[in-house]
Order: C-alpha cells, then structure tokens, then sequence
C-alpha cells in the first residue's frame, strides 16, 4: 500500500488563521478533533490512574492471606469499580481519543464528521463517571457485584448505589454510541479523494469494525440494566425464576454485550500494532487484506461465543459444544494476525525505539493471553478453571498486556506528532523494561496459582498461596509505580521538553498523517488531500 | 469514490450546546438514580427536582442545538457531503435503537422458549421442575408464576389491533406527506402530517386507556411475572419510542406551518423524523406478533 499526496496542504502554512480558542472555553465548548481527542486521553489517562489505585488496594489486601486492610464487602467494591473504571474509563476512551487524533489526519479529512456530537460525546463521559466514582462515598458504598454484575447479586442482594450503577452505564452507553457513529460517519464519509478502501490504514480499518461492534452491543447493555434497575426497584423479575425469569438469562444477554465489548477493546490495539511494526520494520505490512479479513471475522465471530463465559452455569450440551467450537474458530484469524505481524519482521531493517518495544512486547505478551484463552474453551478444562486466577491472568494478559500496552505503544509513537517533540528516548525504554518485568511479576504467578485453585474476587486466601501473592503484589505495585515514568515522559511532551520532532518524525513511517507538520496544525486537510 | 471536487466540509465553530447537554445528562442520571434508590422511603427526596432540571436543560439545549443547524442549513454551509453525514448518522442511530429492542425481545424469546418450559421441568430439567415448584405448569401467557403471583392475559383482538391499524395508518399517511413534500405540494403535506401526528397521539392515547385497564381489570401489573415484565417493558420503551416521534413530526409540522421550512430538494430533517416513525412502527408489528398475538 501506498499513498502519495499530490495535493496542496493549504492550510499549513497559516498557523495565524487556526483561530485557535483561547482558556478554558476551547476545551469545554471544542469542535476539533485534535482537541476532543486530547481531551479523551487525558481522561483515560486519569482513569488509569484511579482504576490503578482501586487495584492497588486490592493487591495490599491480597500481600498476605487474611483480612489486613478492608473488610470484604469493601473489596468487592474495589474489584467491581476498578473493572467499570478500567473497562468504560480508560480503555475504551483512550481507543476513543486515538480514533479523534488519528483518523481523520490518517483519511485526509478536515475533522470528524459530526465535530459537535463529538464534543458532546467526551463530556458525557466524566458526567457518567462522576456519577460511578460518587458511589464510593455514598452509604452502603459503590456496587459491589463485580464488573459483570450478575443478577442476583446486582439485584435482591445489592446496595441502594444500584441506581445510579445503573444510570451512569446508560450514560457511558450514550457515550460510547455515540462516538462510534462519529467514527463510522467519518471513515465512510470523509475520505480524502483517491482513499479507497484497500487503502485505509489499519488502525482505521480496526476501528471502523470496533465503531460496528460498539453500536451493535451498547444498547444490549442498556437494555440488561434496564432489567437490572427494573428487577431491583420496580418487582419485575427477568431474573428471578419465582416469576419465571432466570439469573442465567442476565448472563445470556449480558455477555451477549461482553464479548464483542472485549473485541471492542482489542482490535484498535491490533490497528496500533499493525502500523507500528511496518515503520521500526521498515517493511510493508505482511498481508494487509487478510489483515482486514481476519479483523473482521473476529468481529463476526464475536456475536456467536459468548456461552463461553458461562459454561458452568448450565446450558444444553449441545450449546456448549457449539460455542467451545466457535471460540477456537477465533485462534485462527488472530493467528494470522500474529504471523503476519512476525512475517513483516522477517528480514526488516529493525530498530528498537520504545513503541517498538510495546508493540513487541504486546505479541508475546497477548499471545500468552490468547492461548490461555484457548485452554479456557476446552469445557472440561474450564470446569475446573472457572473463577480462578487463571481466568484473571488470561484476562489481564489479554488486556493490560494488550490492549493498555498497544495504547501506551500509540502514545509514544504518536506523540511528536501531537506535541512536536520527542518523547525521551531513555526514560520510555526505563518505563518500557520496569513494565515488563512487573506486569509479568504480577499476572504470570496468577497461572499457577489459579491452576491450583485459587478463587478471585475473595479477599482471603489458603496459605499455600501465600508467597506467590506476596510476589504479585509487589509486582503489583511496581507496575503501578512505572506508569509514573510513562505520566513524566507525557507531561514532559505536553510542556514542551526535549528534541524538536521532525514531520515525519520516524524513519519509516508511511502515511498521511506524517505528512502533516509536527506538531499537526489545529486544522489539517481543509482541502483534501488527493492520494494515489 | 467520486472524482468532483469537494465543497469545503463545514466544521462547526465552537459550541456550547454540547456540554449543556452532558450537564442535562448529568441531572437526568444523578436525578433519576437518587428518585428511584429512594422509592420505598417516604418523602422523595431531591431527585425528582434534579431530574426536572435535566429534562428542562435538555429540552433548552434541544432547541438551541437544532436551531442553529437549521439556522446553518438555511445559510447554504451544508455541502452533499455533509448531507450524507447527516443520513448516515441517523441510520446508524436507527440501528442502535433495533439492538436496543433486541435485548427486550431477546428477554421475552428466552422466558417463552427456555426459562418458563425449564421451571416445568421440560427436557432434562426434570429435577428443577421437581424439586422448586412442583405445582408449577408452564404457558404462555404466564398467568400464574412459580411464585403463585396471577394474571390475566391481555387479548389481541380489542385496543392492541385497533392501535396496530392506527399505526400502520400513520405509516401511510406520513408517506403520503412525504411524497407531497418532494412533489411540493405544501397543503397536502400540512394535511397529511397533522393527520399522522394525531394518529401518533392517539395511539398513545389508547396505549394509556390499555394500561389501565390492564391494571384495574385484569390485574396485569409491572410485577406480574416475565408475562407482565416484558409486556410493559416493550410497550412501554415502544410508547416512548412513539413519543418521541411524535413529537418530532410535530415539531417538523411547526417549522413547515409557522416557518416555512423545507423544500422539494431539502428536507432531510423531515425525513429522518420520518425514518424514525416507520422505524417505531416496524417495532410494533414485531410487539403486536410475538407480545399480543402468537
């Protein structure tokens, strides 16, 4: 693939007519997409930051077996919250906000199609979470379900914050609807002349497959909420079989929303991964159309596994063989992905720069999570893993080794050209090596300690798990204590510290958006560009 | 991809609209939750207040936000492109909206098909039928739950069928102004709105005198089981749904009555209004088969 630009950049050498904003109006009242998008990420950075610190507590009462710091039920809230917080705050905003900056420098198009929608969408989000956060204060204290809410636990034996549980997803739904249209509109709309199809970056093609899914599976989690919020305060009982509804029926329909939400905050990762390696690689990525194909018949395939999540709670057997059978279907396209990332390596004129590292570390690392999750599909495997640590390592393998670590690989390879300065080179690779070697102190012992039958989600332990825990936990708190290098190499760009970035800042970076200056104009292709 | 050459995009200068109405959103959701997690204490507590609030802010954000995109509109900034935007917006927003549903319909498949044939103990569900109710027998409408709460079911025949034929008619008339707005026929299409929109509400109108008389005569409540549930939960979301519409087209009706809005080329927000009420009323044909009917 390859884009030339024969069109004129206009706009560029005009910095005096940005009509940039002044104060705090630009950020509150912004229609520019570069704005917006900032805007998402600090957020998520924010929430990294909070749900981090939630996680923090549950490793301190986890460094030794018995009750030290919280009681129980605090700890419930603490597991349940940092999830809500990771998952709809940090994750999938940071996604988001790439999407902002990215897309439309990527497409050649002068904004996101809907810019004030696009606002709006942002200011939701610290609304909705603002609204989660002040559960922990309240009496009775935040939802204490876990992530995934089970009925019944989220509804006979749940606390009075269940309400606002309840509206503040429906907000983050609204939300996240609500950006992903943005997106679709603007891949489907906006495209600079001569952009087909087949010529889309990857990150594009990702997210545009992600937009599909978000839009498809939000309005089931408002609607399970719904029945939540119904079946708490208003005695309907979708969920109580006494009226003839069922507790399974929560998880059917809940993770009829959950699985695709886990795709959700993965294949713009694979997008980042996918540009990433070709540029330290200097090499054209390997297969890009089965790229494309593998990305979306993931997405496909996520509509048809979530029994998977609930094997042990009874489902006819023949549902259960189907959905092991349709999960391992996933390791084929996500294999190709992964060898077509290691074949566009094979004899590339490699280097190492810290995005690189991530990206690399992210293949390893989400590999491990991948297989893990191909154990989890063998039913009689899963009876015994279910709700164990291993189901937490394979998840956080997947996730903070996935899906953050391609979000952090974004950032520093992205960032001149946000900041037009150089993030610095040897405080990132600090960042890089603690990360990996903390994050793997942290979730690797979870195999072995889940295998051998650790629950989650209980505060207490047997003793026999005790060293490991204790070897977690600091883990734990080493990769917490990283990611403030990471917040210092950001700060730094954002004042302005370091090496002037040049445009197209990487070697062998190919695409649209390294033609734009760094750092990019407040407004890019007002005329667009014409790509051959 | 099309090789003539662009009007420039029209990107928006800064708004306020948008973070008003993320504040309205607040107040709706603080309001609402603080409203409902205190509904069996007696004394309502600030929520209702606060929810009133949001709705107001909501509706004043409403007004402000369309009004200076028709005021745009009608300054000639919208280029085909951002048209285009515009459509796709709405469709994929109509899409959202079908998946909505799908999690009710989805709920009423599953009690109709698995959870309420289980609790009788069929297939190999013996045990359960056995050993938690044994008296239990299930059917469809569920009259009486496991739990023994009772029932009684609401016909089709009667308001349901008189409320699809109004909805279906509604359907027809809206086409009606909708081809009398492209053949600019501005008569024809004041009439034929109007004549939906009193459709529209008296649909809602019905819908109302139907829950009553659900409630007072036959029992048939919110908590009457998953037959009362999804019954009210579907209707409802689709009533709300109608509502909304409605409203819609009859805000549509005063900018063509009072202003003059819309030509034969231009009308895609009557249009989307209109996506929107055949969109409600293939989600009744559904809710009139599988909730009143089979």
């Amino acid at each position: 693939m390859s884009t030339q630009i024969t069109g004129t950049l206009d706009a560029h050498g005009h910095l005096d007519h940005d009509h940039k904003p002044r104060g705090l109006a630009r950020w509150l009242f912004s229609t520019n997409h570069k704005d917006i998008g900032t805007l998402y990420l600090l957020f998520s950075l924010t929430m990294l930051f909070i749900g981090g610190s939630l996680a923090m507590v549950i490793r301190a009462e986890l460094f030794q077996p018995g009750l030290q710091f919280v009681d129980p039920h605090f700890f419930n809230q603490m597991t349940t919250v940092h999830g809500l917080v990771m998952v709809f705050g940090a994750v999938m905003p940071a996604f988001v906000g790439l999407a902002n900056w990215m897309i439309p420098l990527m497409i050649g198009a002068p904004d996101m199609a809907l810019p004030r929608i696009n606002n709006w969408s942002f200011w939701i989000l610290p609304c909705a979470f603002g609204i989660l956060l002040s559960t922990l204060f309240m009496e009775g204290g935040a939802p204490a379900a876990g992530w995934t809410f089970y009925a019944p636990l989220s509804t006979t034996y749940s606390g009075d914050s269940t309400a606002f549980f309840v509206l503040s997803v429906h907000l983050m739904g609204v939300s996240s609807i609500m950006g992903a249209i943005n997106v679709i509109v603007t891949i489907w709309n906006m495209r600079a002349p001569g952009m087909t199809w087949m010529k889309l970056p990857l990150f594009v093609w990702t997210w545009l497959i992600t937009a599909f899914l978000l839009i498809a599976v939000m309005p089931v989690l408002a609607g399970v909420v719904t029945m939540v919020l119904t079946d708490k305060y208003f005695g309907t009982s979708f969920f109580d079989a006494a009226g003839g509804g069922d507790p399974v029926m929560f998880q059917h329909i809940f993770w009829f929303f959950g699985h695709p939400e886990v795709y959700i905050m993965i294949l713009p990762a694979f997008g980042i991964v996918s540009s990433i390696i070709p540029t330290f690689a200097r090499k054209p990525l390997f297969g890009y159309e089965s790229m494309v194909v593998a990305t979306a018949s993931i997405a496909f395939l996520s509509f048809i596994v979530w029994g998977h999540h609930m094997f042990t709670t009874g489902m006819p057997v023949v549902a259960e063989l189907f959905f092991m059978y349709a999960t391992m279907l996933i390791a084929v396209p996500t294999g190709v992905k992964v060898f077509n990332w290691v074949a566009t390596m094979w004899r590339g004129s490699m280097s190492f720069e810290v995005p690189m590292m991530f990206s690399l570390a992210f293949i390893v690392l989400f590999t491990i999570g991948g297989f893990s999750g191909l154990m989890l599909a063998i039913i009689p495997a899963d009876f015994q893993y279910q709700d164990t640590y291993f189901v937490v390592a394979h998840f956080h393998y997947v996730l903070v080794t996935g899906a953050v670590f391609g979000i952090i690989a974004a950032v520093y390879y992205w960032i001149p050209k946000w900041t037009g300065v150089m993030y610095n080179e040897r405080l990132a690779q600090v960042h890089f090596w603690c990360s990996l070697v903390s994050v793997n102190m942290l979730f690797f012992p979870m195999h072995f300690v889940g295998l051998a039958g650790m629950p989650r989600r209980i505060p207490d332990y047997a003793l026999q798990f005790a060293d490991l825990n204790a070897f977690m936990s600091v883990g734990g708190f080493l990769f917490g204590l990283s990611q403030l290098l990471f917040l210092w190499g950001v700060v730094r760009c954002m004042r302005g510290i370091g090496e002037r970035a040049t445009d197209r800042v990487w070697e062998g970076a190919q695409g649209l958006e390294w033609e734009v200056p760094s750092p990019a104009p407040y407004h890019t292709f007002d005329t667009p560009p014409v790509v051959k | 991809m099309t090789t003539t050459t662009h009007q420039k995009y029209y990107v928006p200068h800064d708004s306020a609209w948008p973070i008003v109405g993320a504040l309205a959103l607040l107040l709706i959701g603080y309001g609402a939750a603080s409203w409902i997690s205190r509904l069996d204490q007696p004394g309502a507590g600030s929520g209702p207040w606060v929810l009133a609030a949001g709705v107001m802010l909501l509706v004043v954000m409403l007004f402000g936000w369309f009004g200076k995109v028709i005021d745009e509109s009608q300054r000639g900034l919208y280029s085909a492109q951002l048209d285009r935007s515009f459509r796709q917006c709405m469709s994929w927003f109509i899409f959202s909206e079908v998946m909505f549903f799908l999690a009710f319909f989805g709920a009423l498949f599953y009690a109709r098909v698995v959870s309420v044939p289980w609790l009788d103990g069929t297939s190999n569900k013996v045990m359960t039928g056995e050993i938690l109710w044994p008296q239990f027998e299930a059917a469809w409408p569920l009259l009486k739950t496991p739990g023994g709460t009772e029932t009684q079911a609401m016909p089709w025949s009667g308001i349901p069928l008189v409320n699809t034929l109004i909805l279906l008619a509604s359907s027809v008339t809206l086409q009606v102004a909708h081809v009398a707005i492209e053949q600019g026929r501005r008569l024809r299409l004041k009439v034929f709105l109007a004549i939906t929109v009193l459709l529209g509400a008296l649909f809602l109108f019905l819908q109302g005198y139907e829950y009553m008389h659900a409630y007072e005569d036959l029992g048939l409540r919110l908590d009457s089981g998953v037959y009362g549930n999804t019954f009210y939960l579907l209707t409802g979301f689709h009533g709300l749904h109608v509502t909304i519409g409605a409203i819609l087209l009859l805000v549509m009706l005063l900018r063509i009555v009072i202003k003059d809005h819309f030509t034969a080329e231009s009308h895609f927000g009557f249009q989307a209004a209109a996506w929107y009420w055949h969109f409600v009323d293939v989600v009744w044909l559904n809710l009139f088969i599988f909730v009143y009917v089979l």
